[in-house]
């Protein structure tokens, strides 16, 4: 019976990790509910101010502000959003995966990139395959504010407006539902026109200060709340990936429990069987 | 009843306040403007200070306090777009530069990690050389 102690001290430790992996899923669910209802909560903001700016561009199409021009793409900048923590399955390799592969295309092409980093897997992965990372914000927490985000933001946006980048991406999850989320790389900046232009009917407005100074601070703001957008849903994405990928561990954990507990029972009976014939034999010998 | 305007207050982080009212007042760059309903349509930027909501109807007024932010007019709807952080060039300017030498940081650990690994390796082959001498020396000893 050498074996059963040793299963016995096994088995214990799973069913600890399974405790472990099972508070964590709990604790993935409720986030994520908030995560959620916070990623709803971003929606009117971004909607009001598009709203507003393809009201200025049919009022001033002759106006053309440096984010909605198109230039000529030598330099490139992503704006990568990823989770802090991990454990949370393939979430952030699977980003990583499909940036990489679009990285290698732009580099083939001979097109340099620069980098900004939000969350700490982005900064950990894309400096170790050395990457010009040029801002980076790291520990946001669960309920990110904007203002952790200007800096970073404006770093790359100060970078287009002087002419060193010619065009933005953002990286980051996608939140369809609980089970899936989708990687995607979305263009920033310059702003794709069709997204200011769906309106009905217009008007011009009266500016205060002016039509330029407005449209300024508003464009800027429009590319942050969008870049708020995707760190907000990419935490809505971490926390049901965990949440999946606990709720798996868990499974799993319970399996194996199963299967030691089978063979420590086996063990169990094979010892006691032996006892018994030991003590037959031994009496049959007196 | 008398007229009213739509007024939508939102935040990149989530809606303030949205309904009815029969005035707006908000901090316009250029000093208070009072909104009534069907006023010509006007974008402002708005500086720190407090957007009052007039319900009408003897209701209480409502006091929104914004850090600064646009205001849009429509004839029949006003939109308060707030910002929740308070806002200055230099600040932000600040913002940027701190965001900028996180990353450079960041960059800087890198080779350290880069270094303590590499002088990690250099201690664990001293230390197996170490141990061979010590077992060549036990063995010449017995």
């Amino acid at each position: 019976m050498a074996g059963a102690k040793e299963i016995r001290t096994q088995i214990a430790s799973i069913k600890n990790t399974s405790k472990i992996t099972k508070a964590m899923e709990m604790v993935a669910a409720s986030k994520m509910r908030k995560a959620q209802n916070r990623m709803a909560a971003t929606r009117p903001y971004a909607d009001k101010m598009r709203n507003v700016i393809g009201h200025l561009f049919h009022a001033h199409p002759e106006y053309k502000h440096t984010f909605m021009i198109e230039r000529e793409v030598k330099r490139v900048g992503y704006i990568i959003v990823s989770s802090d923590r991990g454990l949370c399955g393939g979430l952030n390799n699977n980003l990583f995966r499909k940036l990489f592969k679009e990285m290698k295309e732009l580099r083939d092409s001979g097109t340099e990139v620069d980098f900004c980093t939000i969350g700490n897997k982005a900064l950990g992965f894309f400096s170790r395959f050395g990457g010009n990372i040029v801002s980076q914000a790291t520990h946001l927490g669960d309920a990110p504010h904007i203002e952790d985000l200007i800096g970073t933001v404006k770093v790359m946006l100060d970078a287009y407006a002087e002419g060193k980048i010619d065009r933005i991406y953002i990286a980051y999850n996608n939140f369809v539902n609980t089970m899936t989320q989708s990687p995607s790389v979305e263009q920033l900046v310059p702003i794709p026109p069709k997204e200011v232009e769906e309106l009905k009917h217009h008007w011009d407005y009266i500016y205060e200060p002016d039509s330029k100074d407005v449209l300024d601070n508003l464009l800027g703001r429009y590319v942050e709340s969008l870049v708020y957008q995707a760190v907000v849903e990419n935490g809505a994405c971490e926390q049901s990936a965990r949440m999946v990928a606990m709720k798996s561990a868990s499974d799993n954990a319970g399996e194996l429990i199963n299967e030691l507990q089978l063979i420590y029972n086996k063990a169990r009976q094979a010892a006691i069987t032996q006892e018994i014939s030991e003590i037959v034999g031994g009496a049959a010998a007196v | 009843m008398a007229m009213t305007i739509h007024v939508d207050i939102v935040s990149a982080e989530g809606e303030i306040f949205s309904g009815l009212a029969e005035m707006v007042y908000a901090p316009a760059v250029m000093g208070e403007v009072g909104i009534a309903p069907r006023h010509t349509p006007l974008v402002t930027r708005l500086k720190p200070g407090e957007v009052r909501v007039d319900l009408g109807d003897n209701k209480e007024m409502q006091h929104f306090y914004v850090s600064g932010g646009i205001l849009e007019v429509q004839p029949h709807v006003v939109t308060v777009l707030a910002d929740t952080a308070i806002r200055a060039t230099d600040l932000d300017e600040a913002a940027a530069e701190e965001a900028k030498r996180r990353a450079e940081d960041a960059m800087a650990d890198r080779s350290a990690e880069f270094e303590y690994a590499k002088a990690q390796a250099e201690l664990a082959e001293a230390v197996a050389q170490l141990r061979a001498i010590e077992r060549i020396r036990k063995g010449k000893r017995t």
